[in-house]
């Protein structure tokens, strides 16, 4: 009897060597553990021993059940990781397949660039205002200190609806009617559409946008004007670009200014984008003319401020390399696509 | 204004400024230099020389063959010009030259080599006008010289941007003023001396100012004995230089003074003058001259003229009439030195569509005591250069004089208003360097200043020549503000979330259209805006919809075979009827799209996230069958408040059409303001739910013409607190459902907060549904 149990035990051992597949594991187990198996038949045998054989007899059968069994086990993890790595490996697949993509909308590149600016100034504290597109020539011109016969009206080529009415021509309308209706201080800026009659070219559009800028309050000095600039300059085309703050003239501020920049692309150095410059020219400022100031009923002995404004389009296009001011008008995808 | 720096150096010794830096110096200190440059800058490898022979091209009638000597080589060139004979000298660009507008290589010219080019004087960039063949050079000239030496265009020019407040900056003597200014340097004028020889004026001419208000002076001078002749050398370069093309000694001395001191003169005929009477008049309502470009005018009584005895002879600062034009054979000249109104000459120049050097000048407003001090400089120069005999006396109309202004000078405003702390010497130095009268409290302005006329102005002048950007940058410390965006800008942004994250790209169109976009959108004509001086119909009104933008977009992208095409736009629209003649401007939020997989749903799909965005879940819909921009049976209206918030649907294939897009397309146009209104942003936590859902399925039959909606209102009135929610999953017609009919299956969830339902609570509600569906609609259970 014990011979034949270690037999069982040799022959189990032999016979998991061969096997590769959790069926032939399974015959296995049937084979030695089953009902019909050859250990429960060695078993039911162990009626014919005697009473003194019977507890090591058992205790044997037991071991070599106990022995078989864990080598199932082991055998079946051992197969299973097999199998999980055969599969995986089954399910290996080309990472480099195009992924598949939601569909993604995006804003206008003038919007885009726009959001830019407003946050930072927001983020200096100033608020947005917005005025009308059609206006009085009036706010566009005579209370921004341009009578009707003056020359400046001359480099505005204005589209009119009627002798007082008109497409304005800059947003600086819109710093009166703020002026009008609030007290200082006033801290605002105001996007939007103007409108010059300049026939459609790479460089021309009858339609483009300015960011207008308005500061008012008691004290409000150049310096204040060259300070917010600097920074949002710093902001918008990083910490070490250079301005420059050059004379001009706009009838509505006294003094007046341009204000540029050092060439982003030469960092000052001189080259094409700057015409050899160095400098690009970004923006028109100065402070608010006092007669302005009275026209709006602001006491100019009292309060002083300065305002500014910025093209956007000029903007946007130095900012992504674009060449052409009709792409942004013409809405071709894409172009639209690309910011 | 371009103006050659030796001229400057006249009046200002800037000899050892380098041109870079004079440049630099003059725009920081508020007189732009755009650049400066030689005439000659573009010319390089071009030589004088003589032509030796000139023999007949073998093949081609038109051209010949020179021999031409450059100085000790002798180059053969074809040329098609005919005004050069043999030994005339001539500009050669040798093989590998530059002009301005052209290089030159050796080439072929029907078969023979040519080895260069024989120049006229546009091709060297000389004229702006065409020349009628090679420029001929004095027999004289030396052989094998440069031609930027020979004809000295080396000299640095420099093209100043003047604004439109500095007419004194119009001259060289202005901008020799800030030149010295700028450099802190010496500058004076000489007063003009005139050698008279005798004769009265009186007994030639005499003067009357029937308008003194649009010419407060008119000053003038006669010159007998006139020799009319080429300018000398040194005057046409210095005119040419500058721009001006050098006609005769006469008219160039006008226009030299006009360049120096910035006063535009003219100088008639006197012979020409009727009645020996100058009349500074308005014109009489359709007089007509003919001016000296040859163009007849018709005049109105707006325009000043200058009249002789019967007719006009000049349009007042804008330009002379042919009648009384300079000939060569005039002996007797008039010299006009005035001032006329700017305004006046502005709107004249502009109805007359012609803007001359002269009125340029006038518009921006000259001084008055300019007028006689060019004349007197515009007669030194006739004796100068011998051209006339100066006749005793000036006749000078002048109405009075206005006096000096005098304004405030308080440096401490300055430094306050600047941010700065300049002292008081630094800003009397400056001003007095720019010619003002400095007195304890005020300064008294030059009159050539009419742009100075307050503290504002005095700053600025500091502020310029002490530097902009000396002044130290402050960030502003006032009471603090609090910036931020508007609910209705933050509405836009809102809008514009939505809708690119939902794949739609967001165009910018033009606000104004063709009128004809109506006959495009089969609309009838609205009652638009429409611009008074357009720059063409296509841009002539301003749209009151912007469906016809939206679908030009559309159009582009489909011309550019842009396959999937998702757009939206937060358009202005503008109507009539605004306050105080002004337009009422709305925006619209349009939305438009042509694709695969596209249809009606996807559009409406569209418009209801944005909704869902905005917080409305509850809106009415009704068909729109008679829109005649959009398909009849596959367009919608939405009604928020019972007003109309939404039309959305297919575009009408003949306004397709119209727009060449061979697509169908889906549009969609909301009231923003409408929406805005609506809005339900503010947020609530609603507790999850504890207990579980019951979901049942009612799979119905309706008459083919009941649409969902109408079943689901009735879902929604039959009164439950445990219906959580249903939502449409199949509609179907066809074989097994009876001819006039279509089944609709709907997934309904049931909930109850506090517990768990029995389903005999859900049958009971299933129960009451079905039959009111039964009822209202003749639904019948699908089986
Ligand atoms: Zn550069």
């Amino acid at each position: 009897m014990k011979d034949r149990l270690i037999k069982i035990k040799e022959q189990a051992s032999a016979a998991l060597q061969n096997i590769t597949s959790k069926q032939e594991l399974e015959s296995f187990r049937i084979e030695f553990l089953g009902k019909k198996g050859c250990l429960t038949e060695a078993l039911r045998s162990m009626g014919g021993l005697s009473a003194e054989e019977r507890p090591a007899i058992g205790k044997l059968v037991n071991d070599v059940r106990s022995f078989i069994e864990a080598e199932i086990e082991t055998l079946s993890d051992r197969l299973d990781k097999e199998e999980l790595l055969k599969k995986l490996e089954q399910e290996k697949i080309d990472i480099t397949m195009p992924g598949k993509k939601r569909p993604l909308g995006k804003r206008h590149p003038l919007t885009t660039v726009l959001d830019e600016l407003t946050d930072i100034f927001i983020g200096m504290g100033f608020t947005i205002a917005e005025g009308p597109e059609i206006e009085l020539d009036y706010y566009n011109f005579e209370a921004l200190n341009i009578p009707k016969g003056h020359p400046a009206r001359d480099t505005q080529d204005t589209f009119y609806i009627n002798d007082s009415v008109l497409l304005r021509t800059q947003t600086s309308p819109v710093q009166i009617r703020v002026m009008e209706n609030n007290k200082p201080p006033i801290k605002i800026i105001a996007p939007g559409r103007v409108y010059r009659s300049d026939a459609v070219d790479a460089t021309h559009s009858p339609l483009f946008h300015q960011i207008e800028g308005l500061v008012v309050d008691k004290g409000i000095t150049m310096g204040d004007l060259k300070g917010t600039l600097d920074a949002f300059c710093k902001k918008l085309y990083g910490e070490s670009i250079k301005t420059r703050f050059r004379p001009h003239h706009f009838p509505f501020t006294e003094p007046s200014c341009e204000l540029d920049i050092s060439c982003p692309a030469c960092n000052g150095s001189g080259c094409r984008v700057c015409k050899d410059e160095g400098w690009i020219e970004i923006l028109g400022a100065g402070m608010v003319h006092p007669k302005v100031l009275e026209i709006c009923g602001i006491d100019s002995s009292v309060y002083s401020g300065f305002a500014f404004g910025i093209g956007l389009e000029r903007t946007v296009m130095r900012r992504f390399g674009i060449d052409d001011l009709r792409l942004f008008y013409e809405n071709d995808l894409r172009f639209l696509r690309q910011f | 204004m371009r103006v050659p720096l030796s001229w400057i150096n006249d009046y200002v010794d800037i000899e050892d400024i380098s041109p870079r830096d004079y440049a630099a110096a003059l725009t920081m200190s508020g007189s732009m230099v755009e650049r400066i440059e030689c005439r000659g800058d573009n010319i390089i490898n071009v030589v004088t020389g003589r032509i030796l022979k000139i023999k007949r091209h073998p093949d081609a009638d038109k051209l010949v063959v020179c021999e031409v000597d450059v100085g000790g080589e002798t180059v053969q060139i074809v040329t098609g010009a005919t005004n050069m004979k043999e030994g005339d000298c001539v500009a050669v660009a040798k093989d590998g030259a530059t002009l301005p507008d052209k290089k030159i290589k050796k080439g072929m010219l029907r078969g023979v080599e040519s080895f260069g080019m024989m120049c006229s004087e546009d091709e060297l960039g000389l004229t702006k006008e065409r020349a009628e063949g090679i420029m001929i050079l004095p027999p004289d000239t030396p052989l094998g010289v440069d031609i930027r030496d020979y004809l000295e265009l080396n000299e640095n020019i420099a093209e100043f941007e003047i604004t439109s407040n500095r007419p004194d900056c119009l001259s060289v003597i202005g901008l020799a003023r800030e030149t010295a200014v700028t450099f802190g340097r010496g500058f004076s004028v000489k007063t003009p001396k005139v050698t008279e020889s005798g004769g009265d004026i009186k007994d030639f001419i005499s003067v009357e100012v029937l308008d003194p208000d649009l010419c407060p002076r008119y000053c003038c001078r006669v010159v007998k004995n006139v020799r009319i002749a080429p300018s000398p050398a040194w005057m046409k370069k210095r005119l040419e230089d500058s721009g001006v093309r050098s006609i005769n000694n006469i008219v160039d001395i006008t226009n030299y003074v006009m360049l120096e001191y910035g006063q535009p003169m003219h100088a008639f005929d006197l012979k020409t003058l009727e009645g020996g009477k100058i009349i500074v008049r308005r014109a009489a309502e359709g007089e007509r001259m003919t001016t000296l470009d040859g163009e007849k005018r018709e005049l109105d009584t707006d325009t000043l003229v200058i009249a002789d005895g019967r007719r006009p002879v000049a349009l007042a600062g804008i330009m002379g009439g042919e009648n009384s034009e300079i000939q060569d054979t005039t002996a007797t000249i008039l010299f006009e030195s005035a001032n006329f109104n700017g305004i006046s000459v502005r709107a004249s120049a502009k109805k007359a569509g012609l803007r001359t050097e002269s009125s340029a000048r006038f518009e921006k407003g000259l001084d008055i005591n300019l007028a006689p001090a060019a004349l007197d400089r515009a007669c030194e120069l006739v004796c100068e250069l011998g051209a006339g005999e100066i006749v005793s006396g000036v006749i000078d109309v002048c109405a009075p004089i206005p006096q000096k202004k005098e304004i405030a000078f308080d440096p401490d405003y300055i430094n306050k208003f600047l941010g700065t702390d300049i002292d008081r010497e630094f800003m009397e130095n400056a001003l007095t360097a720019l010619e003002f009268e400095v007195r304890e409290k005020s300064v008294v302005v030059p009159s050539f200043r009419a742009d100075i006329e307050g503290g504002a102005d005095l700053a600025e002048e500091i502020a310029r020549l002490y530097g902009y950007n000396k002044i130290p940058s402050t960030l502003y410390i006032g009471a603090a503000t609090l910036g931020g965006k508007s609910e209705k800008q933050r509405a836009e942004d809102l809008i514009r979330d939505t809708l690119t994250s939902l794949g739609f790209y967001e165009i910018i169109t033009y606000s104004f259209v063709s009128p004809k976009i109506y006959d495009k959108l089969n609309l009838p004509k609205d009652d638009y805006i429409e611009i008074a001086n357009p720059l063409g119909e296509e841009q002539s009104i301003m749209r009151t919809t912007a469906i016809g933008s939206a679908l030009e977009a559309l159009a582009v992208n489909y011309n550019h075979r842009n396959e999937n095409v998702s757009l939206f736009e937060l358009a202005t629209t503008y109507k009539k009827g605004g306050e105080k003649g002004l337009a009422i401007e709305k925006q619209e939020i349009v939305i438009a799209m042509y694709g695969d997989d596209t249809d009606y749903y996807s559009i409406k799909g569209a418009v209801e996230q944005l909704f869902e965005s905005f917080g409305i879940n509850n809106y009415d819909i009704e068909p729109e069958s008679n829109n005649p921009v959009f398909h009849p049976g596959q367009t919608a209206v939405i009604s928020l408040r019972r007003k109309r918030a939404a039309v959305l649907g297919r575009i009408h294939p003949s306004v397709l059409k119209n727009f060449e897009i061979n697509k169908q397309a889906y549009v969609a146009v909301i009231d923003f303001d409408l929406l805005l209104e609506c809005k339900k942003l503010e947020k609530k936590y609603k507790p999850l739910p504890k207990y579980p859902a019951v979901t049942r399925d009612l799979a119905l039959v309706v008459p083919d013409d009941v649409n969902v909606r109408s079943i689901e209102d009735i879902v929604k009135k039959v009164k439950s607190d445990i219906t959580e929610s249903f939502s449409l999953f199949d509609v179907y017609k066809g074989k097994q459902v009876e001819e006039g009919f279509k089944s609709v299956a709907y997934s309904l969830t049931f909930r109850a907060l506090d517990r768990t339902l029995t389903d005999d609570e859900v049958n009971s509600v299933m129960d009451k549904i079905l039959s009111e569906l039964k009822q209202k609609l003749n639904a019948k259970l699908r089986l």
